[in-house]
């Protein structure tokens, strides 16, 4: 059984004036654990709304998404926002870390959305977490003290923290230089695997998703696989 | 709820800055509130001392003179029997005689008329009776030759304000001249001069008008009894006293003492202006923070998206957006009573609120609990809003912003 699958898809919009504006059509995707996939697409493609219902964080117009065994419609409200914190963990663009609050405290956020062990013992999980990748000696340092590199990999451990089976992360390398997204795709990989995790990577950038072991295009709101050129 | 707060903490500690801004407005309003509460109370003390001065402590029994419809002269002998078998009856430890009379003093440049009360030695404790210099008396003022008086300051600065370790006398130009030892000394009084003396019975014996002479004032005696069996207690010595007189004699007995009297508060409007206008700082201070409030959470879309993105719930967000709200002003209300505490407590403003308080008041807990309140509802009030608006919060649109 996959982890999240997607079945025909569709999510649409009624603009101002009345018309509707389909944003995704027809999409068809499943996501096993340990898969790791990269869907790749222009401005205005549906990333962005993809991501969303990807993340449970929105509602298809049609079409059915089953996460672990559960249709969406069956997780509303609340029961959602923990299923999400306790399995998805998102990696952004711009890092989103939260100003003013060190390393630390931000690898502890999802912690405190957790329950017993994961709650009480949240610094020890994060710090713990942070030295894996790579930030033990950063523990203390606010984000405007840290380096792009070590940003992005801060909101890594933060995604990781609560052992998440499904990792998404959006343009993960797009604030970084090509030598520092490298490396930071290689450490989500590394992670990844070694928590049996599925990570989906959207990405504009075809270098990052060739790292993928499956690729998508979204065009138009259409999901097709993608072939690589030689 | 723990992690809730511990998100509010966290804000708190790292929008310091901002946050204590914004909060002085409500740690003043605060501090207005409390006091106003805090002084009224003083002031109600104040005020309960003054008017216990003047009719007693609660419940103060008074046996007014009985009168016959006949017009017989009453044997003060008989009268004082009987409020002796009352005392003795129901174990009353304070009461006392009392009676009003004028006489002249002679000093040393002339006489002047003096009003002088003659009391029993409970009466001191009866009405609160506070002595500048030397003392009230005692039983053992009873059985000096010479009488004792306490006299009013007027009367000590005319003497020329004799050190009272020297025993200074007065000669009281009654029935016959009569010296007498003073030995204490009644505060200034704020509203001018006033030339009193308080006597006790034993010693206003011998220079009070001889019975029968048309010219004696009949004692009234009072009786200070637990409130809760005043009214037993009003009608039982009403019926012993009169049982003792015989018939003919109409006797009264009547409660005195400021709580029978049935008026309203008289402070009770100026702690109401006062409260009013606390209420409207608050307000303006509570209009402050949920504009600050407001704006901040604009600020903090994106930071609620990220929090909303790893598993904050709308109910967690609106409830630590709250939060948030509630322990800065907590906080700030916590700042507000102990300045309340401070300014009520300190002696020189309790001087001009409370001159002359006897007992100790301490800072009334419900002032704390009103300041701390109305702290947390303001807060409650200022979070309401940008608490809405952070559940509204579209995540990914949040954190792409």
């Amino acid at each position: 059984m996959a982890l999240l699958s997607l079945e025909a898809v569709t999510r649409s919009v009624v603009l101002p004036d009345g018309d509707r504006l389909d944003i995704l059509r027809g999409i068809d995707l499943a996501v096993d654990a340990g898969d790791h996939l990269s869907i790749v697409g222009r401005s205005g493609s549906g990333k962005s709304t993809l991501l969303n219902l990807l993340g449970l964080l929105d509602t298809p117009t049609s079409g059915r998404i089953v996460f672990d065994g559960r249709p969406l419609e069956r997780l509303r409200g609340g029961r959602r926002d923990r299923t999400r914190g306790r399995d998805i963990g998102f990696v952004f663009q711009q890092f989103n870390l939260l100003p003013g609050r060190t390393a630390l405290e931000n690898a502890m956020t999802p912690l405190l959305y957790g329950r017993g062990r994961q709650f009480w013992r949240r610094e020890r999980i994060a710090r713990d977490m942070l030295e894996r990748v790579g930030l033990g000696h950063r523990l203390h340092s606010t984000p405007d003290r840290l380096s792009g590199g070590e940003q992005q990999r801060v909101a890594i451990a933060r995604a990781l923290v609560r052992g998440p089976r499904l990792i998404l992360a959006d343009e993960p390398t797009g604030a970084l230089d090509v030598d520092t997204g490298a490396a930071v795709m290689a450490l989500l990989d590394e992670v990844a695997n070694a928590s049996d995790a599925a990570l989906i990577t959207i990405t504009h950038d075809p270098n990052i998703a060739a790292m993928a072991r499956r690729r998508y295009r979204l065009d138009g709101g259409v999901l097709s696989p993608l072939e690589l050129l030689a | 709820m723990i992690g809730a707060f511990i998100e509010a903490w966290a804000e708190f500690r790292v929008h310091k800055a901002r946050v204590l801004l914004s909060l002085l407005g409500v740690a003043i309003a605060v501090a207005a509130l409390a006091s106003v509460v805090g002084v009224g109370a003083v002031a109600t003390q104040a005020q309960t001392e003054q008017l216990e001065r003047g009719g007693g402590r609660p419940a103060t029994l008074v046996l007014q003179p009985p009168w016959s419809a006949d017009g017989a002269q009453l044997d003060p002998a008989k009268l004082a029997g009987a409020f002796a078998q009352v005392v003795e009856r129901y174990s009353i430890t304070y009461a006392g005689g009392v009676t009003w009379a004028d006489t002249r003093l002679q000093y040393p440049d002339g006489a002047e008329s003096v009003t002088l009360t003659a009391v029993d030695p409970a009466y001191g404790v009866m009405h609160r009776i506070q002595v500048e210099h030397g003392g009230w008396f005692t039983e053992r003022d009873a059985q000096r030759i010479a009488p004792a008086l306490v006299v009013s300051d007027a009367i000590w600065q005319r003497l020329g304000a004799p050190d009272l370790r020297t025993h200074p006398t007065v000669t009281m130009l009654g029935r016959q001249p009569t010296t007498g030892v003073i030995v204490g000394v009644l505060p200034p009084d704020p509203y001018g001069p006033n030339f009193q003396a308080y006597i006790l019975n034993a010693g206003y014996a011998a220079i009070a008008p001889p019975p029968g002479s048309g010219m004696a004032a009949t004692p009234m005696y009072e009786f200070w009894v637990p409130l809760d069996l005043a009214d037993a207690l009003t009608e039982r010595i009403r019926a012993d006293v009169a049982s003792a007189l015989g018939d003919g004699w109409m006797v009264d007995v009547t409660r005195q003492d400021y709580l029978a009297w049935g008026t309203s508060d008289p402070l009770e409007p100026i702690r109401l202006i006062l409260l009013i206008i606390a209420g409207v700082i608050l307000l303006l201070g509570a209009l402050s923070l949920v504009n600050i409030a407001f704006v901040t959470v604009k600020q903090r879309v994106r930071e609620i998206g990220i929090r909303r993105a790893f598993g904050a719930t709308a109910g967690r967000v609106f409830l630590a957006v709250m939060l948030e709200s509630v322990v800065a002003t907590l906080l700030a209300g916590v700042v507000g009573v102990a300045l309340a505490v401070i300014l009520v407590q300190n002696e020189w403003i309790r001087s001009y609120i409370a001159p002359g308080l006897e007992d100790a008041v301490p800072f009334p807990a419900e002032a704390a609990f009103i300041g701390l309140g109305a702290a947390v509802g303001v807060g409650a009030l200022a979070g309401l809003l940008p608490a809405l608006v952070a559940v509204r919060v579209k995540v990914i649109d949040a954190i792409r912003y």
